[in-house]
């Protein structure tokens, strides 16, 4: 165990690495991105461009400028060329929208894709399964942005159920917190619930369909301890691999459409601001955080699954 | 342009067919393909919503008719003139810019967006582009991905570690977020690689990035599968028999492959159009002039208190197609394999 979390640790430290060096290269290269203009804006002169230059050691080798910015990104001095904003800070401040919105959803997706999932097994060619599956091949097939803008404009504009977008932080008004997220956090389930569910009933109907849950109904168990310790248990672990990869996503920006739509101010939001001003030091900080949670928690997925099926050797 | 009619086509069965009928073996069992027909053809629901999807195709594909036809270009304002609705001529723009919805009339069918463009044309056009996309950035994707990992897979080694740990760093990549990156910076100074040159307008641009981000969804299934076929005695006799390594890789490994290619491709479509929606959506997908399903969403979005119509008939068509593709891969995947643990996700 311990060396395999090494292992995995050494292989993070790799990747991260290697996608620093993906980001920045494609930034360097690409032309409109001259962060000379950033600085100096589109009407400067010559010689502040030059300076500026200089300055951020522009006219240094490529090595040279890639390890002063991963040296700024470890200390966390990352600093926007456009608004000259510290990016950790930015990050800091959107983390909070982040979490709660994601937080939030996953509980919501978790409890409805099983819900769901097991309903649609248990009752496998039958009407509740035929309702369940046709909701949830539309809720895969949704536009996230679109049921967003939807929701937000039929349930807030034209009907004031909810408060239109934004944030509020849950230590100023707890309320206020929660009603502005309910709206986000469904939209952001959606699309989750449709692929758990799917994918826990195909398990659970080939988990059904082992010797050893016969077995366990000639033993003469009831169909409710079949289900709960023979079924379940096997079905639910590709489901325990697949939250840990998709919250690792969500947290790391993956939310961004949802963000966007109801104006959170979260990560995500902040992440496709910098990223579509080509602003290189806010590319490189969010991508490395978001790679950061993908990498952190499909490792964690790799342990955990390991600790939940023993059939699984971690030095393989 | 592809010919899409012929992406979910059985060649194989054709062939398994053929044969069976040349050397006058009638007795002979049913071939996997053929099995895989006849389940396929017994499930109704994925064949109505495969025929839908052709329909969607077709109908996209045939934009430029229904244009001439209704006599606009996708591209035609008019602010300032009339149609006959039930008898009575109606302003397609009143003065304060509130666009015509939806209603029975030759043109306008779909209602008009705010400079007086024919919504139905536009969309149209605009689903010509999002299929587009949709297809040819899968196709990019099967093909990368399945040579690396059929490359990957046979050679081992070497090879495979560079290949591995291409797919994990693309795999710890956040999608979206790379793929905004990539799309909005080629969307600015275009791509430039030698002799291929892509203007930064140009369809190619969500293309390519689209079909790269996903190359490891594919190629990592594939490349396990490689590893246990390499093991199967076909392989050891064809390398008994001397073959070369790049004609058992393609010749006797990529056959059996294809029930995976075939499945995924159908889901990774779906899947596409959705990114290419998204991407649009936040400005990094398909630019303008070009329209497509998101970036009409996107439009219309911002119009939805004088036009909600804006944004709801694109984003109905994005539903109807997504949907259509994954019920149909569904069914693809139940009657080609049963058992097939295969998944997008």
């Amino acid at each position: 165990m311990a060396r395999f979390a090494a292992r995995r640790l050494v292989n993070m430290v790799f990747v991260l690495i290697a996608i620093s060096i993906i980001t920045f290269l494609i930034f360097y290269k690409i032309p409109g991105g001259d962060p000379v203009l950033r600085i100096a804006g589109r009407a400067s002169n010559e010689t502040t461009r030059a300076q500026i230059r200089e300055d951020y050691g522009f006219n240094d080798p490529v090595y040279v400028q890639y390890g002063e910015l991963m040296k700024k990104t470890v200390s966390g001095d990352l600093i926007s060329y456009s608004n000259r904003v510290n990016v950790r800070e930015e990050l800091v401040r959107g983390l909070p929208a982040t979490l709660s919105l994601v937080i939030g959803s996953a509980v919501i997706w978790l409890f409805f894709g099983v819900l769901f999932g097991v309903l649609s097994a248990v009752y496998a060619g039958r009407w509740p399964d035929r309702v369940i599956t046709i909701l949830a091949m539309i809720g895969i097939s949704l536009p996230v942005f679109w049921l967003g803008a939807l929701l937000l404009y039929y349930l807030t504009f034209k009907v004031s159920l909810f408060p239109a977008g934004g944030y509020v932080p849950l230590t100023e008004d707890p309320a206020g917190w929660f009603s502005h997220l309910i709206l986000p956090w469904f939209t952001l389930s959606i699309l989750f619930i449709g692929f758990y569910t799917r994918l826990l009933r195909s398990n659970m109907l080939d988990v059904m369909n082992e010797d050893y849950v016969r077995t366990a109904r000639a033993k003469g168990l009831s169909e409710r301890r079949v289900l709960g310790r023979h079924v379940m248990r096997n079905a639910l672990i590709p489901i325990v691999t697949l939250f840990g990869l998709d919250v690792g996503a969500a947290i790391g920006g993956g939310a961004i459409l949802t963000e966007s739509v109801y104006d959170l101010q979260g990560i995500g939001q902040y992440v496709a601001d910098s990223v579509g001003s080509l602003d290189l030091p806010p590319i490189m900080g969010t991508t490395l955080y978001a790679a950061f949670f993908i990498v952190l928690f499909s490792a964690i997925v790799d342990i955990l699954y390991a600790r939940l099926d023993p059939r699984v050797r971690l030095n393989q | 342009m592809p010919d899409v009619s012929t992406e979910f086509s059985f060649d194989p069965t054709a062939e398994v067919a053929e044969e069976v009928k040349a050397e006058g073996e009638q007795t002979a069992g049913l071939g996997p393909w053929q099995l895989a027909m006849r389940r396929l053809r017994r499930n109704k629901v994925a064949l109505a919503f495969l025929g839908l999807f052709l329909t969607i195709v077709v109908l996209c594909f045939s934009a430029p008719l229904y244009s001439s036809w209704v006599g606009r270009g996708p591209n035609e304002n008019n602010l300032t003139g009339k149609v006959e609705r039930g008898g009575e001529q109606q302003d397609v723009v009143t003065p304060d810019g509130k666009p015509i919805g939806p209603g029975l009339s030759k043109e306008y069918l779909l209602g008009a967006d705010a400079n007086g463009r024919d919504v139905a044309v536009r969309m149209l056009y605009g689903g010509r582009n999002s299929l587009f996309v949709g297809f040819m950035s899968s196709l990019i994707t099967a093909v990368l991905a399945v040579s690396m990992g059929l490359i990957a897979g046979y050679f081992r080694g070497k090879p495979d570690v560079v290949i591995r740990s291409g797919f994990d760093i693309l795999w710890a990549f956040p999608v979206l977020l790379f793929a905004i990156a990539l799309g909005s910076a080629l969307a600015i100074g275009g791509l430039n690689l030698g002799p291929i040159e892509i203007s930064g307008g140009s369809l190619w641009i969500p293309t390519i990035v689209i079909g790269i981000v996903y190359i490891p969804y594919l190629g990592r299934p594939v490349r396990g599968q490689v590893l246990s076929l390499r093991e199967k005695e076909f392989v050891q006799s064809a390398e008994a028999q001397g073959m070369r390594s790049l004609r058992i890789m393609f010749g006797e490994i990529l056959p059996n492959l294809t029930s995976t290619i075939l499945v995924f491709s159908t889901l990774i479509i779906a899947n596409n159009i959705l990114t290419e929606a998204a991407l649009s959506f936040l400005g990094a997908g398909v630019q303008p002039p070009n329209a497509s399903w998101g970036t009409l969403i996107s439009e219309g979005v911002d119009r939805l208190v004088t036009a909600p119509h804006l944004a709801i008939v694109p984003g109905i068509a994005i539903v109807l197609t997504v949907l259509s593709l994954n019920v149909f891969g569904d069914g693809l995947r139940d009657a080609l394999d049963p058992r097939a643990k295969l998944r997008l996700r």
